[in-house]
């Protein structure tokens, strides 16, 4: 089984290529240029250094949010123009959980932080005492770091915190922290696509696909406009 | 179908519809399919991007399947992609560009960036198989007011621009002052038939250091000062009088800049291409206008003037014909100019 990789959920552009059980390739850009301009000539990069025949993928593996609005939908838009060609699935692997992998094994609780922007964090709690498998403790969802740092004090577990929102909000966290917390070095602090790879080959098994056409990125939150309309109607 | 016929796969997304389209060389329309997002931006008084972008996402494969399969054709039978990739709004764009580089790329068909604007134009070209540049175009919509001269395929030069509000800006603002609500173009038009367009002397801007240039926000300015000065007299307006009156002022300035341009360089072609271009008022006096110095009179029907993706075809079409192609780097650029290639 052959799966191509993406992730555009955050600064980071990742693509990977895996074959069963292998990551063939894993390309990351952690660099200013834009996903738009990165994206699809990294993509071409690990196909040719792979000589993987498109018409031999499975599937297409995606973080499908929460993330850069603008981030998930070039990622999105672009494989649902592949997988439409190819005439195969989608897999939207939730980004925050595909996060979580880079850790898989943990001792520790993984809680990955995304920065959500308007000061919230896309974050989520994860439990690897079990193997690969883990339980979710909390869902990915967007949370104010002072809410989740006191969920992680009641839960009273160490744990290991990793993303791009902890450059922003390590500081508050430090404060706000009363557990034993240690901060991902860098090589497993940010999105990899061959996380999303490897849950994505588990979802497909389990049949967690979408066709092309069907797949949209899970914001997790709704547009300014219409929260705003929300509230003005409320 | 012929081996030296060239067939493109249009695809539009750059405000708040998404489209695509099937165009056999470059004049010849197989499908054109449009959905359009209309009834959600008019619950906001206009287009807001974040939703836009959405909801582009969610229809952009269905509209491609349904443009190929309208035409009879696979991806595989188009000889190239056409994507509109500026200008525009960015979060809109960059879901058509990114879809059709992942499309391109999978199929192996090749890719051409096109500019909204040139798509515009080009529409003319479907419509009327015998028009060929050169010729003077006046491309007016929601977001662009220009007044170009179209030297050779994919060459221009634009002579005018507004320096200000677009002209479709503007009948949105003061569709909305009005209590008309949104789209403003078509509705401005419709109750106009009703009004007396000498009701009221709204200023037609003079823009001072460039002769072909266009301004707007003075003229809505001055809608909003007139509704403001009989609200403080307790006074009703005219509905259907105020908009016959601002559109007027809006057409004279339009067709005065065009008559200056076509005087000047002694066209005898002249088009109208954009969504303003379905403006009854601004048809009917550009035609009079034309057919009083003899020049022939082009545009494209209503259909082909709003956003669509037969355009970007008929685009398309030219440009691939002189071996442009787009890299797997092509980005959206959202104030991308008229006759500069980002790529």
């Amino acid at each position: 089984m052959k799966i191509l990789a993406v992730d555009s959920s955050g600064l980071v552009a990742s693509v990977a290529i895996l074959e069963d059980d292998s990551i063939l390739a894993e390309y990351m850009v952690n660099y200013k240029k834009t996903h738009s301009e990165t994206l699809m000539p990294m993509i071409d990069e690990i196909v040719k250094m792979t000589n993987t025949d498109l018409k031999t993928l499975d599937a297409i593996a995606i973080a499908g949010g929460p993330g850069s609005f603008t981030g998930l939908r070039i990622g999105s838009a672009t494989v649902k123009g592949i997988a439409q060609f190819l005439n195969i699935p989608i897999i939207s692997v939730p980004t925050v959980d595909a996060l979580s992998y880079n850790f898989c094994g943990s001792d520790r609780l993984v809680v990955p932080i995304m920065d959500a922007r308007r000061n919230q964090t896309y974050t989520g709690i994860f439990d690897f005492h079990d193997g690969n498998d883990p339980e979710v403790l909390m869902e990915q969802c967007p949370m104010s770091v002072e809410d989740l740092a006191g969920h992680l004090n009641e839960i009273g577990r160490p744990i290991v915190l990793l993303g791009d929102g902890v450059a922003r909000f390590r500081e508050t966290l430090d404060e706000l922290l009363t557990v034993d917390h240690i901060y991902a070095p860098a090589h497993m602090s940010r999105q990899r696509a061959g996380a999303v790879a490897v849950l994505g080959a588990k979802y497909y098994a389990e049949g967690k696909y979408t066709s092309a056409e069907e797949h949209e990125p899970e914001y997790l939150r709704k547009s300014q406009a219409e929260r705003e309309r929300e509230a003005q109607n409320a | 179908m012929s081996s030296k016929d060239t067939y493109i796969l249009g695809i539009e997304s750059s405000c708040d519809e998404t489209a695509a389209a099937v165009v056999k060389n470059g004049r010849e329309v197989l499908s054109n399919v449009i959905s359009s997002q209309i009834a959600i931006h008019t619950l906001y008084g206009g287009v807001v991007p974040e939703i836009a972008s959405r909801k582009h996402i969610e229809k952009i494969n269905q509209v491609v399947t349904e443009a190929l399969k309208q035409a009879g054709m696979k991806i595989t039978d188009c000889d190239a992609i056409g994507v509109t990739y500026g200008p525009g709004l960015i979060g809109p764009l960059l879901i058509g560009v990114s879809f059709a580089k992942g499309l391109s790329y999978a199929s192996g068909v090749p890719l051409v960036g096109v500019h909204h604007i040139e798509g515009h134009i080009s529409a003319n070209y479907i419509e009327n198989h015998e028009l060929e540049p050169p010729f003077l175009c006046l491309v007016v919509s929601g977001g662009h007011t220009h007044l170009v001269r179209v030297k050779d395929y994919g060459e221009y030069e634009i002579l005018g621009r507004t320096q200000d509000d677009a002209a479709g800006e503007a009948f949105d603002k003061v569709a909305r002052a009005i209590g008309l609500g949104y789209p403003g173009g078509p509705k401005i038009d419709k109750v106009s038939k009703e009004g007396n367009p000498d009701a009221i002397h709204f200023p037609r801007a003079h823009v001072g250091d460039s002769e072909y240039d266009f301004s707007f926000s003075g003229l809505k300015s001055s809608v909003l000062n007139y509704l403001n000065s009989l609200e403080m007299k307790h006074e009703q307006y005219v509905q259907a009088d105020v908009a016959a009156s601002f559109q007027k002022a809006v057409v004279d300035v339009l067709v005065g800049n065009s008559v200056h341009a076509i005087e000047k360089f002694h066209a005898d072609k002249f088009a109208l291409a954009g969504g303003v271009a379905s403006n009854s008022a601004l048809r009917e006096a550009m035609q009079k206008a034309c057919e009083e110095r003899g020049v022939k009179f082009y545009r494209p029907a209503p259909i082909l003037c709003t956003d669509n993706a037969a355009m970007i075809g008929s685009a398309a079409y030219y440009d691939f014909k002189k071996g442009i192609r787009a890299g797997l780097d092509l980005n959206a650029v959202a104030n991308l100019k008229l006759g500069e290639r980002a790529y």
